[in-house]
C-alpha cells in the first residue's frame, strides 16, 4: 500500500499513448453503496412478496425460500449487475461510477466475484469502515476487495458542451479578423489554459468585481504570451472580452 | 501538428465510428470468436485512433472529441492487450470434471496449510478441554453443546417426535447461508496477509477438537461420528477450500519468490480462486441439506453404521474426485 494517493490513474499503452482514468472518491462510492442498499431492500421486499406464493407448499418451504432469496439477492446483486452492466450497479450508474481493471484491461468475471465477496471484511465493523479506511490510504483509492481483484472504481463524468452562444453573447470578435493568428492560438494554447479560461468565463459572476478584473487581466496576459494579436485588435476591448474572444476561437468549431 | 482541424476531424471520424462499432460487437457478445480479418481490422483501427489521440492530446480545442477518443482507445486497449482467454460459455460438465479439481491441485500446498492449521486447532481444543474441563463454557460455540453428551444422546435417541418437524427446510437454508458466510469471511481474510484466515481455521479446529473429545470422553463416539460425519464430510472440506482460497490470495499479496507486481500476481490467481469459491458453495449446499435432513436423525431412526458409512463414502468420493478427476486432461 502506498501512502501517495492520487485522484486519477494514468495508463500508458505500449503504443506510447496515455489515457487518464478519474478515480472515484470514498464518499461518492459510499453514496453509491447507499443507493444500492436501498435498491436491495426494495428488491428483497418485492421478492419476499412474490415468494409468498410458495406458501402453498408449506410455511417451512416459504420461509426457506425467503432466506435463500435474500442471501442470493444480497450476494448476487453486485456480481450480477457489474457483470451485465460492464462494471456498474444501479448506485454506480446514478453517480457515474464504473468498476474497471486496474491495468485498464478487460474486466474478468472472477475479478467481479472476488471484489464483491470481499465486502464481507470491507463492511466491518459497519458502514464500510474497513473498506473506507483502506481506500483512503491506498494509492488508487482501492478497498480490500479491489486490491484482491485488482480493480479500481473510476468516475465517468458526463461531459456537457458549454453553452457558448449564451456565454459569448454574439458579440463582435475582433481577433477573428486575424485568421492566421487565430489558427496559431488554436495550435499553441494548452488544454489547461483553454479549460481555465472557459471556467473563468462560466463562473465570472461568482467573483468580487476587483478579483474579476484581476483574474481576467492575468488570463489575458497568459493568452497574449501564447499569441500576440495586433494592438488595433485588442486596444478597445477589456481583458474579459479579450479572454471571451480567445475562448470563442478555441472552442467554436465553425470558426 | 494539425493544421486543419475540421478536415482532420471529418477524415478520421469514420474510422472512430468503425472502431466503436467493432468494440460494441465484441463487448455485446464476449462468447463470439472473431475472425482473423476482424482482429486485424480492430488492431489497425486501434492504432489509428491511438495516433489520432496523440495528435489531439496537445490540442486545446475539441475537448469533447479528445475525451471520446480517450475512452475509445481505452476500450480498444482493454480488448487488444488482454492476454487472458475470454470466458466463453461455461461448460458445467468440464468445469466440474476438470477445472475445479485441477485448480485444487494447482494450489494443494495452500490446502495442506489449511488442514494443518485446523488440526493444530483441534489438538489445542482437545488439550484445553482435557486440562481444564471448565474451559468448555468458553470453547463451545453454542449453548446446546454445554450439556452432558450422554444426556443429549439419551434424549435424542428416545425422542418420540421429530424436533425438526415443520422447520427442516428453514433449518437447511439457515445452515447453507450461515456456513457460506463463514466461508466467504475465511476467504476474504486472506487479504490480511492470511492472518485472519489462520485465526478462523484455528478457531474452527478448536471447536471441533473440543466437541470431539467431549463426546469421546463421555463414551459417545458412535453418536459423534454418526452425527458429524454425514454433513461434516462436505462442510469441513468446504471451509478448508475457503481457507485454501484465502491462502492463495495471501500468497499473491505477499508475493514470495516472484518479481511480478502485486496487481499481476492477484490477477494470475483470480480464476482459480473463483473456481474454488464455486466448489466450496456446492459443498456447503450439499452439507446444509444433509445436516437438516439426515445428520439430525439418530438410532433407532437411522442406524449409526449407516450414517458413518454414508459419511465415509462421501469423504472417499470427495478425496478421489479432488485428487484424480481431470488428471488425464491435464
Amino acid at each position: 500500500m502506498s501512502p501517495a494517493r492520487t485522484s486519477s490513474l494514468v495508463i500508458e499503452t505500449p503504443e506510447g499513448i496515455s489515457f487518464t482514468l478519474i478515480l472515484a472518491s470514498p464518499i461518492t462510492r459510499f453514496l453509491a453503496w447507499l443507493i444500492d442498499f436501498i435498491a436491495i431492500m426494495a428488491l428483497d421486499s418485492a421478492l419476499q412478496n412474490a415468494l409468498q406464493i410458495t406458501g402453498i407448499l408449506g410455511a417451512d418451504f416459504a420461509q426457506a425460500a425467503g432466506i435463500l432469496a435474500y442471501f442470493a439477492l444480497s450476494t448476487g446483486y453486485g456480481i450480477g449487475l457489474e457483470w451485465r452492466l460492464r462494471g456498474q450497479t444501479l448506485g454506480k450508474r446514478v453517480l457515474g461510477l464504473r468498476v474497471m481493471d486496474a491495468q485498464g484491461l478487460r474486466l474478468d468475471f472472477s475479478q467481479i466475484v472476488i471484489r464483491n465477496l470481499l465486502r464481507a471484511i470491507d463492511l466491518l465493523p459497519g458502514f464500510y469502515l474497513v473498506g473506507g479506511m483502506v481506500s483512503v490510504f491506498t494509492k488508487n483509492a482501492q478497498r480490500l476487495g479491489d486490491l484482491a481483484a485488482n480493480t479500481i472504481v473510476v468516475r465517468n463524468p458526463r461531459i456537457e458542451q458549454p453553452d457558448l452562444d449564451r456565454l459569448l453573447g454574439g458579440k463582435f470578435n475582433s481577433l477573428l479578423e486575424y485568421q492566421h493568428l487565430a489558427a496559431r492560438l488554436r495550435q499553441r494554447a494548452t488544454p489547461e489554459l483553454a479549460g481555465i479560461a472557459l471556467s473563468a468565463l462560466l463562473r465570472r459572476e461568482e467573483f468580487e468585481p476587483h478579483a474579476r478584473v484581476e483574474l481576467f487581466d492575468e488570463l489575458a496576459s497568459c493568452v497574449q504570451s501564447v499569441v500576440e494579436f495586433p494592438a488595433e485588435a485588442v486596444e478597445s476591448i477589456t481583458s474579459e472580452q479579450y479572454v471571451r474572444n480567445a475562448v470563442e476561437i478555441l472552442y467554436r468549431r465553425s470558426n | 501538428m494539425i493544421l486543419d482541424l475540421p478536415r482532420f476531424l471529418s477524415a478520421e471520424r469514420r474510422y472512430w465510428t468503425e472502431l466503436e462499432s467493432a468494440l460494441d460487437r465484441i463487448e455485446s457478445d464476449p462468447s463470439r470468436r472473431p475472425q482473423l480479418d476482424e482482429i486485424k481490422a480492430l488492431h489497425y483501427l486501434y492504432q489509428r485512433a491511438s495516433a489520432d489521440l496523440a495528435k489531439m492530446a496537445t490540442f486545446s480545442s475539441e475537448p469533447e472529441t479528445r475525451r471520446y477518443l480517450e475512452s475509445l482507445v481505452a476500450r480498444a486497449y482493454a480488448e487488444i492487450h488482454e492476454s487472458r482467454e475470454a470466458r466463453r460459455r461455461v461448460h458445467v460438465r468440464r468445469w466440474f470434471a476438470q477445472e475445479l479439481p485441477q485448480a485444487f491441485r494447482r494450489h494443494v500446498r495452500a490446502f495442506w496449510l489449511a488442514v494443518a492449521i485446523t488440526l493444530a486447532g483441534c489438538a489445542f481444543g482437545a488439550l484445553a478441554l482435557r486440562i481444564d474441563p471448565e474451559a468448555k463454557a468458553v470453547i463451545m460455540p453454542f449453548g446446546g453443546l454445554l450439556e452432558n453428551p450422554a444426556t443429549r444422546v439419551a434424549r435424542e435417541e428416545h425422542a418420540k417426535e421429530d424436533r425438526l418437524h415443520g422447520v427442516k427446510n428453514t433449518f437447511a437454508a439457515q445452515l447453507m447461508t450461515h456456513n457460506t458466510q463463514v466461508a466467504f469471511t475465511t476467504l476474504a481474510l486472506g487479504m490480511t496477509w492470511g492472518f485472519g484466515t489462520i485465526l478462523i481455521l484455528f478457531y474452527n479446529g478448536v471447536t471441533l477438537g473440543a466437541v470431539s473429545l467431549d463426546y469421546i470422553q463421555a463414551g459417545q463416539s458412535n453418536f459423534l461420528m454418526g452425527w458429524l460425519l454425514p454433513h461434516g464430510a462436505a462442510e469441513i472440506p468446504a471451509i478448508l477450500l475457503a481457507g485454501q482460497a484465502g491462502f492463495i490470495l495471501a500468497g499473491a499479496l505477499i508475493g514470495w519468490g516472484t518479481s511480478l507486481p502485486r496487481g499481476q500476481r492477484l490477477r494470475a490467481v483470480s480464476r482459480d480462486v473463483l473456481t474454488l469459491i464455486f466448489g466450496m458453495c456446492l459443498l456447503l449446499v450439499w452439507a446444509g441439506i444433509i445436516e437438516a435432513f439426515f445428520s439430525q436423525y439418530h438410532q433407532p431412526v437411522i442406524p449409526y453404521t449407516l450414517k458413518i458409512a454414508f459419511g465415509a463414502v462421501e469423504l472417499a468420493a470427495l478425496t478421489l474426485y479432488l485428487s484424480r478427476s481431470g488428471t488425464s486432461a491435464q
